[in-house]
């Protein structure tokens, strides 16, 4: 909350700095953010309790520098329209395709298949259960930073009743009692704040982002509280079940994500044109039908 | 083949020709649904992947808008084209997208798909569904649904809001471009793919 009242003075007291530093310098900042992100999630991981103080200011401090770059990197309202993409780094976002690419064929891609083959159905279900669930304090604080209380009580009650009832997060009974998923980031909290999509950007091993969502895993890495309160060994569990839910889903998702990264004509390309067209959708952001009437198009010999 | 495809394809939908075609809400769900029951006949069935996919094919062929879905993948490099080359690129990509799109209901095995809902969107129907898959929260698909032809045809197709017309595209666009803007070797390339 107190991060959303001082919100509108970061964007006023960088803007100026961002009009003088061009947005191609706010960029480089973001993307030497990205590139040691690897090391700001060790880092957090494996953070010991007595300095937490002087890392949340630190990690304060780095927010409010996040915030104000994903708000430099607003471009404008056009590039949010239709199949639109802004992507004035595609040659270095390509080179980070190169290496995703070459990452998941030779590491992820047979990891995830050993995985998915070794493991039965159900254990891979739990493991899924298991991040979902974690997830949900993080989800709590960006709904309310986002003043969605209805998504904050669902992430709530699924939190309580399947720690509780679902063994520890292991089972979904929230849904089985009908209450509804709950999934939120700190990527749509920034949306809800009114910053712009930003720059595509392909992130090294997280894949495709947009310059908003990047400062929004970024800040991500902090606002679940319990990797605040839970004691050393315990508070990795959350981030170990979400790596190994997602090694799962590649694994079980292996022919949808084959077709895209390795048979496409322009892997590049389709991964971005997907990402964003799903990601607007997630934001409530695409139109979808205005933008392609059937009656205006020449179909004439096809 | 194109007029026997479409008399079969009447046939089968039990109107017969000189029925007034009028498209609206009850007709546009109608569509989907049929669509729904053929594919979930399909994956049930538990065929060879091969004659799977030609049963997609017959799917596509038969509720899609497969002439308009084809124009537009091709984009502004249709206006180049010859007659020959607008016909082989539809029949190949027919093909194409039949396998590709085939490939991927494999992960619809034990899934189901429901029709929620049905809104005109200027002048045609947005059919809204619910996929329910093993092991994952239920998502969106969205079929759009039009009368253009003369036929009630789905004309575009949205998953979690990605658009199987933008993506096809920016494919075929791929494609083109790295043939050098060769649309014959492009078909070529295309066909090689099933």
């Amino acid at each position: 909350m107190r991060l959303m009242a001082t919100h509108p003075k970061f964007f006023l007291s960088f803007a100026w700095s961002c009009f003088q530093f061009g947005a191609n310098k706010a960029w480089n900042a973001l993307y030497s953010h990205a590139r040691h992100l690897k090391v700001v999630c060790t880092e957090s991981q494996f953070m010991p309790l007595s300095s937490n103080t002087k890392t949340v200011s630190k990690l304060a401090a780095a927010a409010a520098l996040i915030l104000t770059l994903g708000a430099c990197s607003n471009p404008d309202t056009a590039m949010t329209r239709g199949d639109q993409v802004w992507d004035p780094y595609e040659q270095g976002n390509r080179k980070v395709h190169a290496f995703n690419r070459g990452l998941d064929r030779a590491i992820i891609r047979p990891t995830s298949r050993g995985y998915s083959s070794i493991l039965p159905d159900e254990i891979e279900d739990s493991i899924g259960n298991v991040a979902e669930n974690l997830a949900m304090p993080g989800v709590f604080v960006n709904a309310i930073l986002q003043g969605d209380l209805r998504t904050a009580g669902l992430a709530t009650t699924r939190f309580l009743v399947n720690s509780t009832l679902g063994m520890g997060g292991m089972f979904d009974v929230a849904s089985d009692f009908q209450v509804e998923e709950a999934d939120t980031d700190f990527g749509e909290t920034l949306h809800v704040w009114g910053v712009g999509e930003g720059a595509y950007i392909e992130l090294p091993l997280l894949g495709p982002a947009t310059g908003r969502d990047t400062a929004g895993k970024i800040v991500d890495l902090f606002t679940n509280p319990l990797s605040y309160t839970l004691p050393s060994p315990e508070k990795t569990y959350g981030t170990v079940a979400s790596v190994a839910s997602r090694l799962s889903d590649r694994g079980r998702y292996s022919d949808t994500i084959d077709s895209i990264l390795y048979e496409s004509a322009d892997s590049y390309a389709q991964a971005r044109l997907i990402y964003l067209q799903n990601r607007r959708f997630e934001l409530g952001q695409s139109n979808q039908s205005a933008e392609i009437d059937p009656f205006a198009l020449d179909t004439e010999g096809f | 083949m194109e007029r026997r495809v479409f008399l079969a394809g009447l046939g089968a939908m039990g109107i017969a020709p000189g029925t007034a075609w009028a498209l609206d809400k009850n007709s546009a769900e109608r569509l989907i649904n049929a669509l729904v029951s053929d594919i979930n006949r399909v994956i049930a069935s538990g065929k060879s992947e091969g004659a799977m996919f030609r049963e997609f094919e017959r799917i596509f062929k038969k509720y899609s808008d497969t002439s308009y879905i084809a124009a537009y993948a091709m984009g502004v490099d249709a206006r180049r084209a010859s007659a020959a080359q607008k016909r082989s690129f539809s029949q190949a990509f027919q093909k194409y997208v039949s396998h590709k799109y085939g490939s991927r209901f494999r992960e619809f095995i034990g899934g189901r798909l429901e029709v929620t809902g049905v809104s005109k969107v200027k002048n045609w129907y947005e059919v809204s569904t619910v996929a329910y898959l093993r092991g994952e929260s239920p998502f969106e698909v969205t079929f759009l649904v039009s009368d253009r032809s003369g036929q009630d045809l789905f004309f575009n197709m949205y998953i979690e809001g990605v658009n199987l017309l933008l993506t096809e595209r920016t494919e075929i666009g791929a494609m083109i471009d790295r043939n050098g803007g060769n649309l014959d070797k492009m078909i070529a390339d295309l066909q090689a793919i099933t």
